[in-house]
């Protein structure tokens, strides 16, 4: 008899510390972000797609060393350069990206000598075709730079 | 007051008014209350505050086409949703309001409502028993037998303060408890009826209340998790719509049985601003804590949820009975 009564008693006072709990919670700030609308700023080591870095002037800093091409084990890289009359070093002229086969494992960034790629910080990459996958980092370059 | 035909329409019309309007609001309150207590905004995008959320929900509902699944037994699969949505309506002509606010005041309003209330255990087993399907047979069975265990603690609870008022008439119920706090049937300081276990039957009731309005912690009726969605699982378009309405309108009839029963219906507490808006706000601090009750507590089992209504609620309740009963007698 004691058993059953004390039973009673102590459900009833869990029942009341649950209430109490979501009471406390419900007067607590909202901790979600309405995604849509805001978005997170992304950690500082958060590995996106890669993208160029440019200079001063806004011209990328890749010299055409080909590392990250030769570095890359999924070979979504290709880039292409060429060396102009008198000109000492090679410019780029195209630098694109196959972002369907890339694994973010980072190795053309830790090839890279001239500091010429980083992660993007870019995550909201979802698309219907395969071609929106591709990326051309240089014409991306052109347009974050205007 | 004159039972005229224009009287009752006048009536059943703004009972449905009023039924709609809180079950789409009080979806609205639901969702938002439930976003608060997980810390999340809730619906906030239709309109200010997500206010324009349930006239939406509604519209969407209505464009849905009402698909009838084959072998499923016509007649009952239509007539369920409608009847779980009448009782509630009908029980609002005989709720009173205030002491002038009731469409049609019976003799026997307390009866009156509880057998209304019994026709929404009929309804589920009826959609339960004409969707040909078997989750909302177990369903319907589970729906049953929560009804039966949780109409009788209710009744005794209820049957006790019957006695001490003396009458079924809800209005008198309420005259009853006239004059402050103290005279309400939830506390045990009323002159000569000292029954300290009021607050008991109290809890009893509001505990009855939640589980014949199948609210969680005792909605296994619906139980998404083991039965799909229970006796709703083939019910699409309004069919859902008036079994969400009829839920929701449950709930407001409940809370205002509870309001008038036992927390001295449009009585003031200590006699500041009377009308009829101590009525109001106590129904809805009723619904507040039914919401909140809601986002606490986990789903029962179906064994737990029978064990507490055979081994807890009635041996309680019939006690509390007899002591009334003896208090009556001897003060």
């Amino acid at each position: 008899m004691g058993a059953y009564f004390s039973e009673i008693f102590s459900g009833l006072w869990s029942l009341i510390l649950g209430l109490s709990v979501t009471f406390k919670e419900f007067f607590r700030p909202t901790v979600t972000v309405q995604y849509p609308y805001e978005t997170l700023k992304m950690p500082e080591r958060y590995r996106g797609h890669i993208q160029l870095i440019a200079d001063e002037e806004g011209n990328p800093n890749c010299i055409v060393c080909m590392m990250c091409q030769r570095a890359c084990p999924s070979g979504c890289i290709t880039l292409d350069g060429k060396k102009e009359e008198g000109a000492k070093k090679k410019v780029l002229t195209s630098y694109v990206l196959d972002f369907t086969k890339c694994s973010l494992c980072g190795s053309c960034v830790e090839s890279c000598n001239f500091n010429a790629i980083e992660y993007s910080k870019e995550y909201r990459l979802a698309g219907p075709r395969k071609e929106d996958f591709i990326f051309d980092l240089l014409q991306r370059l052109e347009e974050n730079k205007s | 007051m004159e039972l005229t035909l224009l009287n009752v329409i006048i009536a059943v019309v703004i009972a449905i008014g009023f039924a709609a309007l809180n079950a789409a609001y009080l979806v609205w309150a639901e969702r938002r209350g439930a976003g608060r207590i997980q810390r999340r905004p809730g619906p906030n995008i239709n309109g200010p505050l997500g206010l324009l959320q349930p006239p939406l929900d509604g519209i969407k509902l209505m464009a849905k086409q009402l698909i009838i699944p084959g072998g499923a037994d016509k007649a009952l699969f239509i007539a369920a949703p409608v009847l779980a949505m009448a009782p509630a309506i009908v029980s609002f002509v005989t709720i009173p309001f205030s002491d002038t606010i009731v469409a049609h005041n019976l003799n026997v309003g307390v009866l009156a409502i509880f057998a209304f209330a019994s026709l929404g255990g009929i309804s589920l087993l009826f959609a339960g028993w004409s969707s040909r399907n078997k989750y909302a047979v177990m369903s319907s069975i589970r729906a049953v037998s929560q009804a039966i265990a949780y109409e009788i603690p209710m009744l005794v609870t209820v049957i006790t303060v019957v006695m001490i008022a003396g009458t079924m008439n809800l209005a008198d119920l309420v005259g009853a408890q006239k004059g402050g706090i103290w005279n309400w049937n939830l506390f045990p300081f009323k002159s000569g009826l000292f029954n300290p276990l009021m607050l008991m039957s109290f809890l009893i009731f509001f505990i009855c209340t939640l589980a014949e309005t199948n609210r969680a912690p005792f909605d296994l009726g619906e139980a998404e998790s083991e039965l799909v969605a229970g006796f709703h699982t083939e019910y699409g378009s309004m069919g859902f719509g008036l079994f969400f309405m009829g839920e929701y309108a449950n709930i407001v009839i409940g809370s205002c049985l509870t309001t008038i029963l036992f927390l001295g219906g449009w009585d003031c507490p200590f006699g500041l601003f009377p009308g009829v808006w101590w009525f109001i706000f106590k129904i809805y601090v009723l619904i507040a804590t039914v919401i909140w009750i809601r986002w606490t507590f986990p789903r029962t089992t179906i064994y737990g949820l029978l064990n507490l209504s055979w081994k807890i609620l009635i041996p309680l309740s019939l006690f509390n009975l007899l002591v009334t009963a003896g208090l009556l007698k001897v003060f």
